[in-house]
């Protein structure tokens, strides 16, 4: 382990140095994809069960680099709140909704990622005041040498996107559309798509956290 | 209120990390973003809570990769390679253990080909082994996993490309704001500074703390050699008497 002063004259720690998920990743973190068997309880990207509260949704999109190319290797992590507003920590394939979900863009084809979810309810922001309704995205991939977080919004949430605390501190109005899903209906089910832009033109807005 | 509304995380040091552009490591050009990223100056329970995973029912042998991916019987169910157990701590900024925290891990055989449908790398697969190990720390944050040692492969980036032994490693920590992927290299490989994924760490004693050490104390005799790689996440600040208003 290594150590780095602090202002306060104290050492610190340092933080272990992050490297690439690899073109691999699948065999660690989505053994289906990977095409291995599947152990007792797999984490993946069922957040939310039929009988889950709340609004039905799935999330679904590409991961586009500075080519314009898909990239087929993407692996994605979601975190959010339950229709209510509240996380759900604690992860139990026994209950209806978690918090937590991982999947994956496809190898071949469309490329897409999805998850199945319920709508998320407000969350408060550091000062109290509410965020509008969010989804964090974590993307892994190879080439991509530390994972990038972003965050996933509604377009119908117009009045509660304009007003949250998150999207404003994005400097440019529009670059936080790049943070913006859309709303379409297919065969009855509600579904929010969004293409994460790694890099050039419409590139997603990515956070420090 | 809830107890994450007072904390703060130790922010990264994105110059210790890789950078996103690291031109040696071609396929970061294209997947690196332009554009600066939006620092979140007081982040909300969206990062500052996280996943726990005590109730995910993890298989006997889930942390066990000699065991656990086996077609063969007996001594023959055992994968070829180096009989080694990787194993350390997982601790805070401040040197606080995390427990309870998953820890997962992925490799390749001994030979260097990974189970994975996309690796067409032309050393065998082993009909004894997956390469997939995950595992929850305990009270004092200690994990440990047994595997064979990974073998070095190559790859297209120069002309002539092989990755040292390697072991990829996830950890969540506490909250969204501390998951890290990493990469754990073995003491004394001489393919680590060939490396140019080892390379976008611009700092030596970087890849000094990703170095797994040999620790004969902990190996055992006539069975298997220990790897040491202890992993610190970051340092929960609590902020009591801030004026976030
Ligand atoms: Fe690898």
């Amino acid at each position: 382990m290594s150590q780095q002063p602090t202002r306060e004259g104290g050492l610190l720690y340092r933080e272990t140095p992050s490297q690439t998920a690899g073109p691999y990743v699948h065999i660690g973190l989505a053994l289906d994809v990977a095409g291995l068997p599947l152990r007792d309880e797999e984490i993946w990207s069922r957040m939310a069960a039929p009988e889950a509260e709340g609004e039905a949704i799935e999330l679904v999109g590409r991961v586009i680099d500075g080519n314009g190319d898909p990239v087929r290797d993407a692996f994605l992590e979601a975190w959010q709140a339950d229709a209510n507003g509240d996380f759900q920590p604690d992860f139990d394939l026994q209950k209806p909704f978690n918090s937590f979900g991982r999947s994956a863009t496809t190898a071949d084809g469309a490329s897409e990622w999805s998850f199945t979810t319920v709508k998320p309810g407000r969350v408060p922001a550091a000062n109290g005041k509410p965020m509008a309704p969010h989804v964090c995205l974590a993307v892994f991939a190879r080439g991509i040498n530390i994972h990038l977080n972003t965050r996933l919004y509604f377009d119908d949430e117009a009045e509660a996107n304009a007003a949250c605390p998150v999207l404003n501190a994005v400097e440019s109005p529009a670059r936080r559309e790049t943070l913006i899903a859309r709303r379409e209906e297919v065969d009855g089910k509600i579904r929010y798509r969004l293409d994460i832009r790694l890099q050039g033109e419409g590139e997603t807005v990515f956070f420090d956290i | 209120m809830q107890d994450s509304d007072n904390k703060r995380f130790v922010p990264r040091d994105r110059n210790w990390h890789p950078p996103a552009y690291a031109p040696g490591y071609k396929t970061s050009v294209p997947r690196s973003p332009n554009q600066a990223l939006v620092s979140l100056q007081h982040p909300s329970r969206s990062e500052l809570t996280g996943p726990r995973f005590e109730a995910l029912r993890l298989g006997p042998h889930d942390n066990d990769l000699l065991m656990n991916y086996r077609e063969g019987q007996g001594q023959d169910g055992l994968p070829i390679g180096e009989r080694i157990v990787m194993f350390g701590r997982v601790v805070d900024q401040f040197g606080k253990p995390v427990p309870h925290t998953l820890v997962e891990m992925w490799q390749a055989n001994a030979g260097g080909r990974y189970r994975h449908k996309k690796d067409g790398y032309l050393a065998p697969l082993d009909p004894n082994f997956g390469g997939v190990g995950r595992c929850l720390t305990d009270a004092q944050g200690w994990y440990h996993f047994r595997t064979v040692r990974p073998g070095p492969y190559p790859w297209p980036n120069d002309p002539n490309s092989w990755r040292p032994a390697h072991i990829h490693v996830s950890v969540m920590g506490p909250a969204i704001a501390t998951r890290l992927i990493t990469q754990m290299y073995f003491e004394g490989d001489p393919l680590i500074p060939r490396c140019p994924i080892v390379q976008t760490l611009g700092d030596p004693e970087a890849v000094d703390t990703l170095t797994g050490r040999l620790d004969m104390a902990r190996s055992r005799p006539m069975d298997y050699l220990a790897y040491r790689f202890d992993i610190v996440t970051r340092g929960a600040l609590q902020t009591y008497f801030e004026n976030q208003g």
